[in-house]
């Protein structure tokens, strides 16, 4: 039996907007059921509930704007009482003015703050609202120039100004750039891996498989990441308050990048236990949600390693920014070919420069250098991937 | 299906990966992954979808070749065209 | 068109109705030997005779109730009232009998009486002589209300209400009869129902009447100086009153003053403020500004008497306030 909260899905995530429940009020419901729709920076986030039981009552209403912490629906014990009150209190946060918290007793939902006021604080007029609605124009976007900062009818466009869809999600990728750089010392390896075997053994595998279940290099790439962990479990976990917690489980986060810009690193989970023709489908999955916004909670917090890599169009070498918590990100460049020295001659083989940025708080060159080398290893011996 | 139908019907998944097109804007022989702005798990999903709309699942060794939208409608036609 | 001044145009009235019908006639203090208090009437005793311009005691209810008392008995009597300050003597008579006889009679009777009452402030009267009173006025369910500003409004307003079978208070104010304006030839009949669109404009609508109109109309001139456009509404009528003009004016500015000498809480000013923010709200772009009279009991010196009623100037700073460029 417990409350469940508004959650944190990101470092410097400081209130959400549930803006769809996904349960009825006496529903049961299972651990790792998707609960409820938080809208966030980096888009609607899917969230999934932690306890089993049966949702008793629903704290906030739908659209609603409350503190991380918040107190969101109570789920009770098959077979447990009624509440009436969260039994947590919710999380204030000191600038934040007008934010709803739930109500004692057997009241109705509280009144949650209605969607985000104008930037100038002052009204709008009815004039201004009339053009607004009539145009399509969304309010909340405007800036007033009437009198105390209102509103007013010359502040309407003509057109609805389409608005960034991605703003939201550039100031979290800003923030967590800007954390990271400045928190994180990183340090840089790289090293050079003859994919050409590989490659060939790759289409061979691909020859008798139907398009969607054929195996890009990027899955070999994270099979291979995810084994090496074993090897090096140092560059697995978060750095948090002076300290490396190590990962038992190695969910890898898959940088994607979104059509129009934006970026986010959605987990794919126990990538190391996965056989690979489940991760080539999960990958397809997440990718799919990840461009169009439907992530899950989970698949937001849970990487314990990121994973960025060029793809067949992209520069020859990437040095990855670490996400924080984390304390390494391993970088895949483009396969290319290069003259190399094969058994003393010179050949023509596909090379990729394979990169690694560490947290030189949790770890140093010398475990980096032995993560890159072990993924090498296992990137060099696909059949036992 | 008719030459027409391959035609359109290839555009229109194109148009899948790549929404802020529109069909009439495709260039039928600039490289798609230029052009679109899409990487090989788009392409991997496209040789999906054909194989979903067209019922033909193009071998890779082949599908590598396809790089521009009129190689691909060409292929369809060939390997699909006329059987309605 | 000639030129005359308001109390030559109010005298016009005068002549012209006596002459036309035998049942109109002027009574009031000093409307005979002395010609007016205004001088409105100025030589109409010579002509007219004593029967139709009767000198009457100062007892305002009196006079005011025999007045009433000669419509109800068929007669036009046209009832000067010095000032509106002295009204409120006969109020009695006017809202009590003149407004609700109809009413109370099942309509049996109408007092089909004109009284005329001189208005405002500005000639150092000081508290007692310095009302305006259209506020109470408006307020009472069967009466009219004229507000003539204009020479044509002066004399026509005059003669429309002499053609009405029901009671009619005119408010002139003190501070127009000298001044002149552009009568035309034939001089026209009007209306005692609609505003007259004073002057054009796109930005802000100025809603004023009687004395407060040229002062408005200078404060637009000011304004237009400044880039806004005011569109100036002569109300004219105050009861009942041109809504619809109000309303069409500010479906096209968004923006509105009401500027009236009376003081501004729980007056004239009001009523106009509360019928648009019912009728119009949706078409604001900002809430409803008066420019009033300050509340206080008019000063007797000249700069504080100023500074107490609405000036051209604070036309223009409520305008520009609401514009949003106060």
């Amino acid at each position: 039996m417990a409350d469940f909260l508004m959650p944190s899905l990101g470092a410097d995530m400081e209130r959400g907007i549930l803006s769809e429940w996904l349960v009825k009020p006496g529903q049961t419901v299972n651990k790792g059921d998707l609960i409820a729709v938080v809208e966030t920076d980096k888009g609607a986030i899917e969230v999934e509930v932690w306890d089993s039981g049966v949702v008793d009552r629903l704290w906030v209403e739908a659209g609603a704007e409350v503190p991380v912490g918040t107190p969101l629906a109570h789920i009770r014990e098959e077979g447990a009482p009624v509440e009436h009150a969260p039994a947590a209190a919710p999380v204030q946060i000191p600038e934040a003015a007008g934010v709803a918290a739930p109500v004692q007793a057997a009241a109705p939902p509280p009144q949650a703050r209605s969607a985000p006021s104008s930037s100038t604080g002052g009204g709008v007029s009815p004039w201004a609202r009339s053009l607004a609605a009539e145009r399509g124009v969304d309010l909340s976007g405007l800036t007033g120039t009437g009198p105390g900062g209102a509103i007013v009818g010359r502040d309407v466009p003509e057109r609805p100004v389409p608005k960034d869809p991605l703003q939201g999600m550039r100031r979290a990728v800003a923030r967590a750039m800007e954390k990271s750089k400045r928190e994180i010392p990183h340090y840089y390896l790289s090293t050079e891996v003859d994919l050409t075997d590989t490659l060939a053994w790759l289409a061979q595998f691909n020859a008798d498989l139907p398009a969607r279940q054929r195996v890009l290099p990027i899955v070999l790439w994270l099979k291979a990441i995810a084994l090496a962990v074993h090897e090096v479990p140092e560059v697995n976990g978060f750095w948090r308050e002076g300290a490396l917690t190590l990962s038992e489980a190695v969910h890898l986060g898959v940088a994607v990048s979104l059509r129009g810009g934006g970026l986010v690193a959605p987990a794919l989970h126990d990538v190391d236990d996965t056989p690979l023709p489940e991760l080539v489908a999960g990958l397809a999955d997440v990718v799919t949600r990840a461009r169009r916004g439907r992530l899950r909670g989970s698949e937001m917090m849970d990487a314990t390693l990121t994973v960025t890599s060029m793809g067949d169009r992209g520069v020859e070498r990437v040095d990855g920014v670490i996400y924080p918590p984390q304390v390494g990100i391993v970088g895949v460049g483009r396969a290319t070919e290069r003259a190399w020295v094969v058994d003393g001659a010179v050949a023509v083989r596909t090379v990729t420069t394979l990169t690694f940025a560490g947290d030189h708080r949790a770890h140093d060159g010398h475990k980096g250098g032995l993560f890159l080398s072990a993924i090498a290893k296992h990137i060099t011996h696909p059949e036992d991937l | 299906m008719d030459d027409p139908t391959i035609h359109k019907k290839l555009l229109d998944l194109l148009v899948e990966l790549a929404p802020e097109f529109a069909a009439e804007d495709i260039d039928l022989d600039e490289d798609l992954r230029d052009q679109l702005d899409i990487d090989s798990m788009d392409l991997q999903q496209l040789a999906g979808r054909i194989d979903d709309v067209f019922g033909v699942d193009i071998p890779e060794a082949e599908r590598v070749e396809l790089s521009t939208a009129r190689s691909l409608i060409d292929y369809l036609q060939k390997r699909h065209g006329t059987t309605g | 068109m000639s030129t005359v001044t308001y109390r030559e145009a109010v005298r016009m009235a005068l002549r012209e109705s006596m002459t036309a019908d035998e049942r109109v006639f002027l009574m009031g203090e000093d409307v005979g030997r002395y010609g007016g208090s205004y001088a409105c009437s100025m030589g109409l005793l010579e002509e007219f005779g004593e029967e139709r311009i009767r000198d009457t005691p100062l007892s305002e209810s009196g006079f005011v109730g025999a007045g009433i008392g000669a419509a109800l008995v068929g007669m036009r009597p046209i009832v000067e009232v010095m000032t509106v300050n002295f009204s409120l003597l006969a109020l009695d008579q006017i809202i009590n009998n003149a407004a609700t006889l109809r009413h109370m009679s099942g309509g049996q009777v109408s007092v089909p009486v004109v009284i005329r009452m001189s208005t405002g402030a500005g000639k150092q009267l000081a508290a007692q002589h310095s009302h305006s009173w259209e506020g109470f006025y408006t307020h009472v369910p069967g009466l009219k209300v004229c507000s003539p500003a204009t020479v044509v409004d002066a004399r026509g307003m005059l003669l429309a209400a002499l053609d009405d079978p029901d009671p009619v208070v005119i408010f002139e104010h003190a501070g127009l009869y000298n001044r002149k304006g552009e009568m035309p030839e034939p001089p026209p009949s009007v209306d005692l129902r609609t505003a007259r669109v004073a002057r054009e404009g796109t930005d802000i609508t100025l809603i004023t009447h009687g004395g407060c109109l040229w002062r408005t109309l200078e404060a637009a001139e000011t304004l237009a100086e400044q880039g806004v456009s005011a569109e100036v509404l002569d109300l004219r009528m105050l009861r009942p009153l041109d809504w619809a003009t109000v309303h069409q004016s500010i479906a096209k500015t968004h923006r509105a003053v009401v500027v009236d000498e009376g003081w501004k809480s729980w007056g004239f000013s009001a009523e106009v403020s509360a019928r648009i923010a019912e009728e119009s709200f949706w078409m604001l772009d900002a809430p409803v500004r008066r420019v009033a009279g300050v509340e206080v009991p008019i000063p007797y010196a000249t700069h504080l008497e100023k500074a107490s009623i609405p000036q051209p100037a604070d036309v223009v700073r409520g305008a520009l306030e609401v514009v949003g460029r106060g």
